[in-house]
């Protein structure tokens, strides 16, 4: 059986120029190799600057890697190729607020990607949009809001909604809950875990919250500096850490929840 | 089914509405508003109700002072200038001039402008950067040397004035609208629209239009104010309108020599730009804090 979405020897370069006489630093990600099956959950995890956002957007296609490939169901993505990508591969901003445009209704948000993706009529259109809304635990009356009408919590479900939408099968959520107080949070998460089991999709997700990557994921990558460090079962990884860097930050995790439990 | 359903009465004010009710809180703005809608309407209608013709000259009632003046009379509300002509026909036919060829100039500018600026925003780059600064050496010289300069070459008359004031209009609207491209462009909400599969131009007329508007509305009412300064300006200095014709910039050059005469000739126009500029001004005002406060909630 071949997986969902494989990565194969994917790497980015960027060249960071401060000025016009300093040398350029360059900034490599990769190479990153792994398989995605079907209703599973990867986790990505590590350090700010650790390149986990860009690996996001590389799945994603919002910045076109420098070499390697993605297969989806053994299918080559070409990453110029939106549209191929967009009903398949579908991505979830950390900020909420700034993922939804001011001026439009969230109905007009969510018709755009079907209007450019499906030839559905407008009935059909409005349909699915109200289906979609009802699917991600709002209203239909809600595509008539606009975002600042909506708290946070709607909006981040509003956001879902624009990514289901399209039925795609990879979901890239790039710390969606961020900016989520704990109970909003943890309606989110269960969310998502309904909405994996109801549709069987596959999440890419990252974090750096382990209480919920270790909660949610099947597996876990670790990246430090744009490299895997680390990468397996997330039973395996969190019970027997095999990176020092792993290592240190479930120490750190671990003595949290301890101190809290002990209050 | 329930005959009245309470869900679908329900309003959902769109931005738009929003900053109406904004707007609508301040009185002074509103006052503004009124005054410029009058404008508007007389400016449209008053050439249809007026019974003189703004360039017949009447020699039996020349210098005939306002209605309000013991020897003014009613037929001449606002009086007759040195050759006769009613100076509340000339005002009116003089504002549609000077208001209605302002507010051409100023959508002509915007659209030129927008679309340069909207071309610079989404390269980047060198192409960027010259599209950016384009029409930039218009914006170091006044409009009035810019119109002088234009004038000399090709000779004085509405056209040219024209021509001027749009050239120093549209390098600001460049700027603008580059400007706000450029910081929406990397905004998560524009990055979703381009994973969906939309087109630069599908971006910049669906995603960022409508954002614009705001923007666009108060910078319009600034270059209106400009743009009626200039035109009067111009006027003003002979280089625009030629007499006869009515515009109010050439009423007061030609009010000037018979202001101790007859000071309500140079008055009665000079009052009809300080009014429309004022409202401009105050309208401009109130819609800027009106769209401020309105994301407040």
């Amino acid at each position: 059986m071949t997986a969902l979405l494989t990565v194969k020897n994917l790497k980015f370069k960027r060249k960071v120029r401060k000025n016009w006489w300093q040398k350029a630093e360059k900034f490599v990600i990769g190479p990153i190799n792994f398989e995605l099956n079907a209703g599973e959950t990867l986790a990505i995890i590590g350090d700010n600057g650790s390149g986990k956002s860009t690996l996001a957007n590389l799945l994603a296609g919002v910045v076109t890697p420098s070499s390697g490939q993605l297969l989806l169901n053994g299918q080559k993505l070409r990453h110029r190729n939106l549209k191929q990508r967009s009903l398949n591969i579908r991505m979830i901003f950390q900020h909420s607020k700034e993922s939804l445009n001011p001026a439009l209704t969230v109905g007009t948000i969510l018709d755009e990607p079907l209007k450019l993706n499906t030839n559905l009529d407008a009935r059909e259109r409005k349909e699915k949009i109200s289906t979609t809304l009802r699917q991600v635990g709002l209203l239909r009356e809600h595509a008539h809001f606009y975002r600042h009408m909506l708290s946070d919590g709607q909006r981040q479900r509003v956001v879902l909604a624009r990514a289901l939408i399209l039925n795609p099968q990879v979901i890239v959520a790039d710390e969606p809950f961020a900016a989520l107080d704990p109970s909003v949070r943890s309606q989110m998460v269960n969310l998502l875990m309904r909405l994996q089991r109801e549709l069987g999709l596959s999440y890419i997700f990252i974090s750096h919250n382990l209480g919920i990557v270790r909660h949610i994921s099947d597996r876990v990558l670790v990246l430090q500096n744009g490299k895997v460090i680390e990468s397996g079962k997330t039973d395996v990884v969190f019970n027997w850490p095999k990176s020092d860097y792993m290592k240190k930050l479930l120490t750190a995790h671990q003595s949290l929840v301890l101190s809290k439990l002990l209050d | 089914m329930l005959k009245s359903n309470l869900y679908q009465e329900e309003q959902f004010p769109s931005p738009l509405r929003q900053t109406w009710y904004e707007f609508r809180k301040s009185h002074l703005a509103f006052i503004g508003l009124c005054i410029l809608a009058s404008i508007t309407l007389i400016v449209i209608l008053g050439p249809f109700v007026t019974p003189y013709s703004p360039l017949t000259q009447n020699t039996d009632a020349l210098l005939v002072p306002p209605a309000w003046d013991g020897n003014g009379g009613i037929s001449h509300v606002l009086g007759t200038d040195g050759l006769g002509r009613d100076v509340l026909t000339r005002v009116i036919h003089g504002s549609r001039v000077t208001f209605g060829i302002s507010v051409f100039l100023v959508l002509v500018a915007m659209l030129i402008g927008v679309l340069i600026g909207a071309f610079a925003g989404m390269n980047t780059g060198m192409r960027s950067s010259i599209l950016n600064h384009l029409l930039d050496s218009m914006m170091a010289i006044p409009t009035l040397l810019i119109a002088i300069i234009i004038v000399a070459i090709l000779g004085p008359g509405l056209v040219n004035s024209m021509w001027a004031i749009t050239l120093a209009l549209i390098p600001q609207f460049i700027h603008y609208t580059r400007d706000f491209v450029r910081t929406e462009v990397n905004k998560e909400y524009v990055i979703a629209a381009r994973l969906d599969g939309a087109s630069p131009a599908r971006i910049f007329v669906f995603s960022l239009l409508p954002n614009m508007v705001e923007m666009l509305v108060v910078q319009g009412t600034l270059a209106l104010s400009i743009a009626i300064l200039d035109i009067s300006a111009l006027g003003f200095l002979n280089l625009g309108v030629q007499s006869p014709y009515a515009e109010l910039g050439a009423m007061l050059s030609e009010g000037l020599d018979i202001a101790y005469i007859a000071p309500w000739s140079i008055a009665a126009p000079g009052a009809a730009i300080f009014i429309a500029i004022i409202s401009i001004n105050v309208v401009g005002d109130g819609l800027r804090s009106a769209l401020r406060n309105r994301l407040k909630y």
